[in-house]
């Protein structure tokens, strides 16, 4: 008799749950199924290989624009050297936070933008005319923060013009610096086309090593490392107690470290809200995941706190003068000001977000107390 | 008193409790393994820099690289009690390692792990191993019965966790808004069979009603003869779905088998038959037919004594959080050993600012620098641990030659899906605070009410 109560349970539940299958898809208002192969889509499709795409074509325009100064440096051709490589590395800013897969791999943003250069290495390799790039100690010794040193790095231009004049070394270096970042690049968004888009979309569960909780997880170290840390915490003497004005993006240019930091806000805030690399289409995104849980939470809705905090961080940012001029201050109280407001985002994306979302940081054994 | 004697001197079969000796030493060795497989013994005893100690047992350190030393001996003992060899010896020193390993750092608590500890301090005074071991073989002595206190404890402390689980889940977020299974469930999307119906709201609180009732009446379903069959199929159900959607590790299988002692002897006699006849285990030692009779009756003893302690300390321990104001899910004061399982999404954002008092020079600290991601991802939400990391970066930086440091938390806080808030008063220097099981005055209180126990 018991075995048989036993049984009707199972077979009850068993029944319970394929009836709903054969239902098919439920459409009840509360049900927060939300298709995360579309939003992996989305990020593929329309964020991530159009920023790659774009940026080995403006990566490919740099190399043009050395060839040409290398040919005949001169005030003209070193200008327009100067405004292409501004224009890829803020390119590079649209980009660098998807250091996943392929990126991750070959470590992209490490071979491409770690700063501040080691000015004595590069002169050195330049001087010895014999390096190898690939060298993980000579990543502070290429890449944008490198161009950076060489382009900008003397106070006259003519100084700089007459470096690279009968200068097959340093033309040598110019070149092989960027053959490095357009061979990195052109891999990532190889492999991207070739397999990677597949995997990640395909991989569209939910744990930790499904492809949202990556991207999440990337996501937030990326803001919190390389936009918050990296390009105002570190100077700005967050982390040190006196600023390190010497560590900005960009240190010899001078100029455009505030520039940059604000093309990476706005990568940052698109992502999240899923606009489209080419065109500002929106489509499904962390915004819209928690749109689809706020729905059933019937809280606050975080996506409007945390789209709002990013507004007011990016105004705070913008009415500051050159990052550079605002470090002399001592201490730099509008700087640190500013990057308070970025530093709100860091518990909004970290704590409320990925709890809505029930992602996890790191992994091990859990008995949610 | 007559009555108490009478209890004492009842005996009863020896074979239930032979059974639960087996599997729960089998299913200790095989979590040792596993844990040992997944290499956490490295990633969370040896590799920290600093653990986080239980208060009054500071004094308990990690053996470097011999740490698997006490591991390997936990797993021994494991397995000797498994066998029932030398069984005194083997579940005092598995209850001693494995207790040492959990308190070697707060980190890593978890209420199974206390289970395991309490579960295996009661069973050093239990006569697990007169009956279907390697000791009642070497004695060659068919020791069939034993007294029945012994396997109405394990009954009880059962009773007690399910029961404690149970009152703790009758609360305004679980019961009202099916929380925190209503972040939980969701993400769940992508398993077999259910998971299209996890991301439903009426899921969600059949989930969260169902599991508060099955955790408050699930002991007198076992307890109860007529009951006891469906309640243990409704226990496997239970477990397995709690293990195919949350990481809760080999708990499970542990309260799965752990209700296999709710049956009557006759069951466990199958059981050990079957075992028996596969190990050529002697049958003349099985037999259960004559009556032991005991040589002398069983008076009130030391063991007893420890014992009622035992239980009147686990029935009051979990009640202690009624001494503290303040929301208990906010400041944890008086949350741990007390069976509260499940109940919270609960998850923070730690910073620490250094600061010389005297000039007013100031820095934060990058936690990545002194803690491993799930020591800063458990602290950034409990207090005494965010104290206790406040004392030692103190310790730090003045070794570092900094003079006159302070520290100040700035911490924000999300519980069971509220907007993130303030935690730690941004303005108490935490290296002026003590660690005592007074009241914590420099949490922020809980800006909402949850009701209920």
């Amino acid at each position: 008799m018991k075995k048989i109560v036993a049984l009707l349970v199972i077979v009850l539940a068993i029944y319970a749950c394929s009836s709903d299958d054969n239902a098919g898809g439920s459409d009840t208002p509360n049900n927060v199924m939300f298709d995360r192969s579309a939003l992996l889509e989305n990020w593929a499709d329309n964020i991530i290989m159009p920023g790659y795409e774009d940026f080995v074509n403006q990566a490919t325009t740099l190399e043009e624009a050395i060839d040409t100064f290398n040919a005949t440096p001169s005030q003209a051709t070193l200008d327009v050297l100067r405004n292409t490589w501004l224009t890829t590395y803020t390119t590079w800013q649209r980009i660098s936070l998807f250091e996943i897969g392929p990126a991750e791999t070959v470590g992209l943003r490490l071979n491409i933008n770690i700063y501040p250069a080691d000015t004595d290495q590069i002169t050195t390799n330049i001087d010895n005319g014999t390096y190898d790039l690939s060298l993980s100690s000579n990543r502070t010794a290429k890449g944008f923060p490198a161009l950076d040193f060489l382009l900008f790095g003397e106070d006259s231009d003519a100084t700089i013009i007459a470096q690279f004049t009968a200068n097959p070394n340093a033309q040598q270096y110019l070149s092989d610096i960027i053959t490095d970042i357009i061979n990195l690049s052109t891999q990532v968004r190889d492999e991207w086309q070739d397999n990677f888009r597949d995997t990640f979309v395909a991989n569209d569960g939910s744990s930790v090593t499904a492809s949202a909780d990556r991207m999440v997880n990337d996501y937030i170290f990326y803001y919190e490392r390389f936009l918050r840390a990296g390009k105002m915490g570190i100077p700005g003497g967050v982390f040190s107690g006196t600023p390190n004005p010497q560590n900005i993006e960009a240190f010899h240019n001078g100029t455009i470290s505030k520039q940059l930091f604000l093309e990476g806000l706005d990568a940052v805030q698109d992502f999240f809200n899923g606009v489209a690399y080419n065109g500002g289409a929106q489509g499904e995104s962390l915004s819209s995941y928690l749109d689809a849980l706020n729905t059933v939470k019937d809280g606050v809705d975080l996506n409007t706190v945390i789209n709002n905090q990013f507004n007011t961080a990016r105004s705070s940012v913008q009415a500051l003068g050159l990052f550079a001029t605002e470090l002399e201050a001592a201490p730099p109280t509008n700087f640190l000001n500013a990057y308070d407001q970025v530093q709100v985002i860091v518990p909004l994306i970290k704590v409320d977000m990925v709890s809505a979302m029930s992602i996890s940081i790191d992994f091990s054994d859990a008995d949610g107390d | 008193m007559t009555r108490i004697a009478t209890y004492l001197n009842t005996a009863t079969e020896a074979a239930p409790l032979a059974v639960f000796r087996v599997f729960f030493g089998l299913l200790m060795l095989v979590s040792i393994i596993r844990f040992w497989s997944y290499g956490w013994i490295d990633k969370f005893y040896i590799q920290p820099d600093f653990h986080f100690k239980f208060y009054g047992f500071q004094w308990v350190q990690d053996f470097g690289v011999y740490t698997y030393v006490l591991f390997a001996t936990c797993a021994l003992s494991a397995f000797a009690v498994t066998i029932g060899y030398k069984y005194k010896v083997a579940i005092i020193s598995f209850f001693i390692t494995f207790t040492y390993i959990e308190l070697i750092d707060k980190t890593t608590y978890l209420n199974h792990y206390y289970f395991i500890s309490i579960l295996s301090f009661l069973l050093i005074f239990l006569p697990a191993a007169n009956y279907f071991s390697v000791d009642a073989r070497q004695n060659n002595k068919a020791n069939g019965h034993i007294p029945k206190w012994s396997i109405d404890s394990i009954k009880l402390l059962l009773a007690i966790v399910y029961i404690y689980a149970g009152l703790a889940k009758l609360n305004s977020d679980w019961l009202i808004e099916a929380m925190p299974l209503k972040i939980w469930l969701p993400s769940k999307f992508d398993i077999p069979f259910i998971g299209h119906l996890l991301g439903q709201e009426w899921a969600q609180y059949a989930f969260s009603w169902i599991g508060a009732a099955y955790d408050l009446f699930i002991t007198f379903l076992l307890f109860y003869k007529p009951t006891r069959s469906l309640a243990f199929v409704m226990v496997v159900i239970f477990h397995v779905l709690t293990r195919v959607l949350f990481p809760i590790g080999m708990f499970p299988y542990i309260m799965i088998v752990s209700a296999l002692i709710f049956f009557d002897a006759r069951v466990h006699k199958k059981i050990i038959n079957a075992f028996a006849k596969a190990l050529h285990y002697p049958k003349n030692l099985l037999k259960t037919t004559e009556r032991i009779v005991q040589e002398s009756p069983n008076r009130w003893g030391l063991k007893h004594t420890i014992i009622a302690i035992f239980f009147v300390i686990q029935i009051v321990l979990p009640w202690r959080y009624l001494l503290y104001p303040g929301e208990l899910f906010w400041t944890e004061e008086g949350y741990r050993f007390s069976w509260r399982v499940m109940l919270m999404e609960k998850s923070g954002y730690a910073q620490f600012k250094i600061v010389d008092k005297v000039t007013g020079r100031r820095f934060y600290v990058d936690n990545s620098d002194f803690l491993t991601p799930l020591q800063e991802k458990q602290m950034s939400f409990q207090p005494d641990l965010i104290l206790e990391y406040a004392h030692y970066l103190r310790k730090h930086f003045e070794a570092q030659g900094h003079q006159n440091v302070g520290v100040y938390a700035e911490v924000q806080v999300a519980l069971n899906g509220r907007l993130s808030t303030q935690f730690i008063n941004p303005n108490v220097d935490l290296t002026q605070e003590k660690e005592s099981f007074k009241h914590k005055t420099w949490i922020t209180p809980f800006k909402d009410e949850i009701k209920g126990i």
